[in-house]
C-alpha cells in the first residue's frame, strides 16, 4: 500500500499547482483581514463610547473646575458627534497614529511598543514548554491508551486545566518563590539591572543574550520562569489533550495495522507516520494555544506584576482610556487573525479534503 | 472480549427489553433511538472516568437542589468576631474575611454554578448551531458574510468583550456570563458550520430535496441534529472554561458581587488572605476544580460516544 | 523504551533548566545605597506637579520638586522654608512676600531665581486642571494669576490673596504641591504653543528637589535618582518605586528582602509579619476619612431621623477591631486627628433599638430600599458588605452596586447615587481643606460649579457655608480651633453624612530601614532621611 504522503510531498504538489492560484488566494486574504480588521475597529470604537466611564474624571480628577472640565471635555474630542470621532480615530489608524493614551501620557504605539514583547515573551515561554512537555505526554497517552498512564496522565491534565489561574499563581509563588527560593519574585526583573541592556527586540531574555549581559539573562530567567511555568501548566493540559485525540484517531486507521504487519518499528510508526500526520493540525492547535495565552494572561500579569499588554488593556479599559484600549485591541486582534489565517493556510497548502 | 449479555445473567423480563433495544431490526423510529441510546449509555458506563464525571455532576445538582435548605447557617450571616477560623467542628470548611460560614455559602453558591453552566449552553449553543449551519448548508455569499462575522468575534479579545459588557451593563454575574457566551459562539459557529458542509453534500439530503422538503426543514430536521451532538460535546468541554472566566472577572471585581456566594468570587476575594487563611480561596476552588474536572470527564465520554473513531 | 526516551529528554531538559535557573538566582539583595519600595502607581498617568490630584503622586512631586515653605512634620503648625528664606505678611493680611534662598540651583543645573518661582505659581493656575482647585482656596485663579502672584526682584516673590486669611492657611497652600517651584527655562524650551511646557512635564522632571527622575515606566515602576546638589544631606542613591498590586505579592517580596518597605499590606498580612519580626510596622495617622453619604435627592435619605438611625446602626468598633484593624480608628468627625481644631469625640456606637426606634419616628419602621455605591477594592468592599449586614439590623435593606473606583465617583459627581461609601483625603493639614469638602455649600443647583461633598449629597447649608467662610477667614488660632469645634458638633448631630474612621498608614519597612518620614498626607512624605543599615 502506498504510504501516506509526507510534508515535503505535499508541499511540492501545492508549489506544482502554480502561482497565479496563490496569488489570487493571497489578494483573497488581504481582503478578508481588511475586512475584519474594520470590523474589529468599529465595534471596539463603538462599545468604548457606549461605556458609561468618563475619561476627564480620569486625567482631571475630582476637585477640578466645571470649566476646566469643559475644555478637556472638547480638547478630546469628546463634544462631536459618534461617527466623527470614529471616523478621525480611522483616519488616524490608518496612518499609524494610534493615538495618546490618557493614562501614561505617551503615545499609545510607544506603550505597546513596551508592553506587547513582555506578553508575547512570556506566551511564547509558556507555549514552549506546553509543546516540549504536552506534546510527548499526549502521544505516550494515545499509544498506552486506556492504561493506567493514560487515565493518570489524562486526570493530571485536566485538573490542571480546572483551577483558577490567579490561585495557581499566588501558589506558585508561595511555594517557589517565598519557601523554595528558587525563582524570583513578581516584576520581569530586578530593579539593579533595570535599564542596563538596550531594548532590541522588546525580550529581556533575547536582549540580554545579545548584549551578552549574563547576570541580566539569569535574572530575567529567574523572573519568567515561574510566570511562564504557571501558563505551561494550561498549554500542557490543552496540548496533551489535542494530541492524544489526534494520534487516537491515527492509531485507529487501517496503514498503522498495515505498516505494523510489514513489519516497521513500532517508533517508526508512530513518530514518522501518525505522528507525521498530525503534525499539521497540530501546528495549528499549537497556534490557537498561543492565541489563548496572548489574551489570557491578564490575571497571571496581575499576580506577578507583569508589565504585559493585559494589564494595560484592563486599566485602560477599566479608565476610559478609549485610545489605549482601542490600540491594544487592534494590536492582539491583529494577532490572531494573523494566526488564523496562517492557520487556514496550512490547512489549505497540507489538507485539500478541507478546500 | 465478553459481549454484554453474556456478563451477567439476566432475569427474563429484563432480558427481553434488553433484547428489544440491541436489536438489529428496529420496528419503529422510536424503537431505532432508543436503542441506539441503550447502546450509547453502555458505552459511556463502561469508561470509569466518565461515570466519575457523571458522578460529580449528579452531586452538583443535589446539592444546589436540596443543600441550601438542609444547611443550618445563613451564608450572609456575618460574625465579625469570628472571622478567619480554621475548618473546626462548628464550621466545617471554616469562616471567612467577614466571619461568614464557608460551608453554607459553598452550598448557596452551587445554584449559581449550576445556572451559569445552564444560562451559557443556552445561549452558546443555539447561537453556533444556528449560524454555523446555515453557513454550511447555504454556501456561497451567505457563507462568506456569516463566516467574516464569525472571524470578527473570533478575533476580538475576550477579555476586552467581557470588560466592556461587564462595565456597560455593569457588575454581575448575569451579565459576565452574557458578555462571555456573546464571545464563546464563534468556535461553535465554525464547528457546525464543518460538519454541515460535509452533511450538505450528502445523498438522504439530496433525496429530502427531491421530495419536496423546503431548505427550512431540512435544516431542521436533519442537519441541525446531526451537528448538534459534537457542538454538545464541545460545549461540555468549554464549561469549565466558561466557569473559570466567571472566576477571573470576579478577580477583575466585574463577575459576581458581593455579597454573593459565588465560587470564583469567593476564590477571588479569598485571595487577599491566602497565607494566613488558606481554606478561604482554596475550598471554593477546590469545588470549582471538582467540577470543571467533572465537565470535562464528561465531555470526554460523551466525544467518545458520540464518534467510535476517538474512543477506540 | 525509545518511545519513553524523548519524554523524558523533555522533562530532563526543563528540569535542568529550573535547576539552573535556581543557582542563577543572582539574588541581588538591593545595596546599602539602593532604596526599593512596593506601592500602587496607577494612580500616574501625569507627572507635570500643576496637574496632579491624586495622593501616590503628590508624594514622588514632593520629593522631586522643592516649594516655596513646607509643613515641618514635627509640629504642624510650624514651617520650614524649601526655597524660601523668610516671609512676611502685609499688614492688611492679604500679600505674602518671600524672599528666595541665594545659590540655590535646579537639577538641569539652571540657577534657581524668583521668576522661576513666580512663574511656576501662575502656571498651575493658568493651566486650569486637577492641581489649580487648591491655588483657588486663597483665590489665586486663572483670571489674576498674572497679577496677583509678581515677582518683585530676583530675590523676592510676593503672592497676593482674595481676602483676609488665617496666614497658617495660605502657607498651607503654599506649601503643597501645585505651588511647586518648575524650572522655567527648561519647561518653556520644550513647550508646545502656550502649554506651559505641560506636554512635555507630564513624562518628564524640571525640578530641584532631593531627587531627580530617571524613568517613569507606566504601571511599573517609577526610578529616582539622588541630586547630588542638593542643600541636604541624602543617604540613598537610587529609589526604585514598584509597582505591586496585590497584598500578598507585597508580603512574600518584603519577606523575601526584594524590597524595603511595602505599604499596602492588609490588617492580616502586617500583623503576621510583624509577629515573626520580619517588619516593623509603623503606624501613621492619615488625613484621609471613611464616610458614608447620604443622598438628599432621595426622599428616604434626606431625613434628619434616618440621618440619625444610620449612624446609631453602624457597628464601628466591631468593623474596626474585626475587618480593619491596625490600618483604621473609629472616627466620627471631618477633622482628622492632629489637625486643628480636631474633635476627639466619637458619640455614635451601635444601638439598634435606638436607630428603630428613630425610624419609626419619621414613619419608616418597615424600614426601605436602598442602593449603595462602593469601589470594589479591597477594603472597602468588605467594609460595605459590614455595613450592609449592620443597616439590615434595621430593615434597611442595601443593594451593594460596586464597579470601578472612576465609575462610583463618577455617579457621586452627577448626584446619581443612593448611599456612597468612600474616603475624602485634605489637600493639605489646615481645617479648610475638610470643612470646605465636607461643610461647605454655596450653589446647590445642578448647575453650580462647584461639587464638593456637600453639593454631591444635595445638602443645602447656607449657615455652615457661612462658618466655614468666617473661620477661613479667622486669624485667631484659638478662636478658629472652637469655630471648628462647633460645627462638627452640629455635624454630629445632624448630616447626611456617617463618617466612620480614619486612616492609619502602616508603614512596614526591614529591619534596619529607617528615616522614612510619612505624613498625615503623601504630600508630606519625605524619603530624605531614609537610611539602610
Amino acid at each position: 500500500m502506498t504510504p501516506q504522503p509526507t510534508v515535503l510531498d505535499r508541499l511540492r504538489v501545492a508549489n506544482a499547482r502554480g502561482g497565479v492560484r496563490l496569488s489570487l488566494a493571497l489578494v483573497r486574504w488581504i481582503a478578508m483581514l481588511a475586512v475584519t480588521f474594520a470590523g474589529l475597529l468599529a465595534i471596539t470604537f463603538f462599545i468604548g463610547r457606549k461605556i458609561p466611564i468618563d475619561p476627564v474624571l480620569a486625567i482631571l480628577g475630582d476637585r477640578a473646575s466645571a470649566s476646566a472640565y469643559a475644555a478637556a471635555r472638547v480638547r478630546l474630542g469628546l463634544d462631536k458627534p459618534l461617527v466623527d470621532q470614529f471616523l478621525i480615530y480611522a483616519s488616524d489608524v490608518l496612518r499609524g497614529n494610534l493615538g495618546m493614551s490618557l493614562l501614561t501620557a505617551n503615545p499609545v504605539i510607544d506603550d505597546i511598543r513596551r508592553v506587547f514583547p513582555a506578553t508575547l515573551e512570556l506566551a511564547t515561554l509558556s507555549t514552549f514548554i506546553g509543546v516540549m512537555i504536552g506534546v510527548p505526554l499526549g502521544v505516550i497517552a494515545a499509544v498506552r491508551h486506556n492504561r493506567v498512564v493514560d487515565h493518570v496522565a489524562r486526570v493530571i491534565g485536566l485538573a490542571g486545566s480546572s483551577v483558577p489561574v490567579f490561585w495557581l499563581a499566588l501558589m506558585g509563588l508561595l511555594l517557589f518563590y517565598a519557601r523554595l527560593h528558587w525563582v524570583s519574585g513578581p516584576g520581569r526583573i530586578d530593579p539593579l539591572y533595570d535599564g542596563m541592556v538596550d531594548t532590541r527586540t522588546g525580550s529581556l531574555l533575547i536582549d540580554s543574550l545579545i548584549a551578552r549581559e549574563w547576570d541580566v539573562f539569569a535574572n530575567a530567567f529567574s523572573h519568567i520562569a515561574l510566570p511562564a511555568g504557571v501558563l505551561a501548566f494550561y498549554s500542557i493540559a490543552y496540548l496533551s489533550r489535542m494530541t492524544r485525540s489526534f494520534m487516537l484517531e491515527q492509531l485507529s486507521q487501517e496503514y498503522v495495522t498495515t505498516a505494523r504487519a510489514k513489519g516497521l518499528s513500532e517508533r517508526r510508526v508512530i513518530w514518522r507516520h501518525a505522528f507525521g500526520n498530525i503534525a499539521v493540525p497540530l501546528l495549528t492547535v499549537i497556534a490557537l494555544a498561543y492565541s489563548y495565552l496572548l489574551e489570557g494572561s491578564v490575571l497571571t500579569e496581575i499576580v506577578f506584576a507583569w508589565p504585559g499588554i493585559g494589564s494595560y488593556l484592563t486599566g485602560a479599559l477599566l479608565n476610559a482610556d478609549m485610545n489605549a484600549v482601542l490600540g491594544s485591541t487592534l494590536v492582539i486582534g491583529a494577532t490572531f487573525i494573523a494566526l488564523n489565517l496562517l492557520t487556514d493556510a496550512l490547512y489549505r497548502v497540507f489538507d485539500p479534503r478541507a478546500r | 472480549m465478553h459481549s454484554p449479555a453474556e456478563r451477567t445473567p439476566m432475569k427474563p423480563a429484563r432480558a427481553h427489553w434488553r433484547a428489544w433495544l440491541v436489536t438489529d431490526t428496529p420496528a419503529s423510529p422510536r424503537q431505532a433511538a432508543l436503542g441506539r441510546a441503550y447502546r450509547r449509555w453502555r458505552r459511556f458506563s463502561s469508561n470509569p472516568l466518565s461515570m466519575l464525571g457523571l458522578a460529580i455532576l449528579v452531586l452538583l445538582v443535589v446539592v444546589a437542589a436540596v443543600g441550601p435548605l438542609v444547611v443550618a447557617q445563613d451564608p450572609l450571616r456575618q460574625v465579625l468576631a469570628e472571622r478567619l477560623t480554621p475548618p473546626n467542628a462548628a464550621h466545617w470548611f471554616g469562616t471567612d474575611q467577614l466571619g461568614r460560614d464557608i460551608l453554607s455559602r459553598l452550598v448557596h453558591g452551587s445554584r449559581l454554578t449550576l445556572s451559569i453552566a445552564m444560562l451559557v449552553v443556552v445561549l452558546v449553543v443555539p447561537l453556533g448551531l444556528m449560524i454555523g449551519t446555515v453557513a454550511g448548508y447555504c454556501g456561497g455569499f451567505v457563507d462568506t458574510v456569516l463566516m467574516r462575522v464569525t472571524d470578527v468575534a473570533l478575533a476580538f479579545p475576550k477579555i476586552v468583550l467581557a470588560l466592556a459588557f461587564a462595565a456597560a451593563l455593569g457588575p454581575g454575574v448575569l451579565n459576565a456570563v452574557i458578555a462571555i457566551s456573546i464571545t464563546a459562539w464563534p468556535p461553535y459557529a465554525r464547528l457546525a458550520r464543518a460538519e454541515s458542509l460535509r452533511l450538505a453534500q450528502a445523498d438522504f439530503i439530496h433525496a429530502a430535496r427531491l421530495s419536496g422538503a423546503s431548505h427550512l426543514r431540512i435544516l431542521l430536521r436533519y442537519i441541525v441534529p446531526l451537528c448538534s451532538s459534537s457542538v454538545i460535546v464541545r460545549a461540555t468541554l468549554d464549561m469549565a472554561g466558561i466557569i473559570l472566566a466567571v472566576a477571573g472577572l470576579g478577580f477583575l471585581g466585574l463577575g459576581a458581587q458581593p455579597p454573593s456566594p459565588e465560587w470564583g468570587y469567593m476564590v477571588a476575594s479569598g485571595r487577599n488572605v491566602l497565607l494566613d487563611a488558606w481554606w478561604v480561596a482554596t475550598i471554593p476552588g477546590l469545588a470549582i476544580l471538582a467540577v470543571s474536572l467533572a465537565f470535562n470527564l464528561l465531555g470526554d465520554g460523551l466525544r467518545d460516544v458520540f464518534d467510535p473513531r476517538h474512543g477506540g | 523504551m525509545n518511545l519513553v526516551s524523548r519524554k523524558a529528554w523533555a522533562t530532563l531538559a526543563l528540569a535542568a533548566a529550573l535547576a539552573s535557573a535556581q543557582t542563577m538566582t543572582v539574588h541581588a539583595a538591593t545595596p546599602k545605597d539602593m532604596f526599593v519600595m512596593a506601592t500602587l502607581l496607577d494612580e500616574f498617568t501625569t507627572l507635570d506637579p500643576g496637574e496632579i490630584y491624586e495622593l501616590v503622586p503628590e508624594e514622588y512631586v514632593a520629593n522631586t520638586y522643592d516649594r516655596l515653605v513646607r509643613v515641618d512634620l514635627k509640629d504642624p503648625s510650624k514651617f520650614n522654608g524649601d526655597v524660601a528664606q523668610s516671609w512676611t505678611v502685609s499688614p492688611d493680611g492679604l500679600t505674602f512676600t518671600f524672599r528666595i534662598r541665594a545659590g540655590l540651583k535646579f537639577h538641569s543645573g539652571n540657577p534657581l531665581t524668583a521668576d522661576d518661582v513666580a512663574w511656576s505659581v501662575q502656571r498651575t493656575a493658568l493651566l486650569d486642571k486637577g492641581a489649580a482647585a487648591v491655588l483657588a482656596g486663597i483665590g489665586v485663579t486663572k483670571a489674576n494669576a498674572l497679577q496677583n502672584v509678581k515677582k518683585i526682584d530676583d530675590t523676592t516673590v510676593s503672592i497676593t490673596t482674595d481676602q483676609r486669611y488665617a496666614p497658617t492657611f495660605v502657607l498651607n497652600v503654599l506649601g503643597a504641591w501645585p505651588a511647586s517651584v518648575v524650572d522655567r527655562k527648561l519647561a518653556e524650551s520644550h513647550q508646545k504653543g502656550n502649554d506651559y511646557g505641560n506636554e512635555w512635564l507630564k513624562t518628564n522632571e524640571a525640578g530641584s528637589g532631593a531627587y531627580k527622575l530617571v524613568k517613569w515606566t507606566a504601571n511599573d515602576s517609577i526610578v529616582l535618582q539622588r541630586f547630588d546638589g542638593y542643600r541636604l544631606p541624602l543617604a540613598m542613591k537610587r529609589i526604585v518605586l514598584r509597582h505591586v498590586t496585590e497584598a500578598a505579592s507585597q508580603r512574600l517580596m518584603i519577606q523575601n528582602g526584594d524590597i524595603d518597605v511595602a505599604r499596602d499590606l492588609s490588617p492580616d498580612d502586617l500583623d503576621t509579619l510583624s509577629k515573626n519580626g520580619v517588619i516593623k510596622a509603623t503606624a501613621v495617622p492619615q488625613a484621609t476619612l471613611m464616610y458614608l453619604g447620604l443622598n438628599n435627592k432621595n426622599p428616604n435619605l434626606a431625613r434628619p431621623e434616618v440621618w440619625e438611625a444610620m449612624k446609631w446602626l453602624v457597628d464601628y468598633q466591631g468593623i474596626q477591631k474585626n475587618v480593619i484593624r491596625t490600618t483604621y480608628k473609629v472616627h466620627e468627625t471631618f477633622l482628622p486627628e492632629g489637625f486643628l481644631g480636631a474633635l476627639n469625640e466619637n458619640p455614635y456606637h451601635q444601638d439598634v433599638a435606638k436607630a428603630k426606634a428613630l425610624l419609626a419616628k419619621a414613619g419608616l419602621a418597615d424600614g426601605f430600599t436602598v442602593k449603595m455605591d462602593v469601589r470594589n477594592d479591597y477594603p472597602y468592599s468588605e467594609i460595605a458588605q459590614a455595613v450592609q449586614a449592620n443597616l439590615a439590623l434595621a430593615n434597611i435593606k442595601v443593594q451593594l452596586v460596586p464597579s470601578d473606583n472612576k465609575q462610583t465617583l463618577g455617579r457621586y459627581r452627577a448626584r446619581a447615587h443612593d448611599i456612597y461609601i468612600g474616603e475624602w483625603s485634605a489637600d493639605y493639614i489646615d481645617p479648610h481643606s475638610n470643612a470646605q469638602g465636607f461643610a461647605w455649600n454655596p450653589d446647590n443647583s445642578d448647575a453650580s460649579s462647584y461639587k464638593m461633598l456637600a453639593w454631591r449629597n444635595a445638602w443645602n447649608i447656607p449657615e455652615l457655608t457661612k462658618e466655614t467662610n468666617a473661620a477661613l477667614a479667622e486669624s485667631s488660632t484659638d478662636k478658629r480651633a472652637q469655630m471648628y469645634q462647633k460645627m462638627q458638633r452640629d455635624m454630629l448631630a445632624k448630616s447626611p453624612f456617617v463618617i466612620m474612621f480614619q486612616k492609619v498608614s502602616q508603614v512596614a519597612a526591614r529591619p534596619g530601614v529607617t528615616g522614612l518620614e510619612v505624613g498625615p498626607i503623601n504630600d508630606l512624605v519625605s524619603y530624605r532621611d531614609i537610611r539602610k543599615q
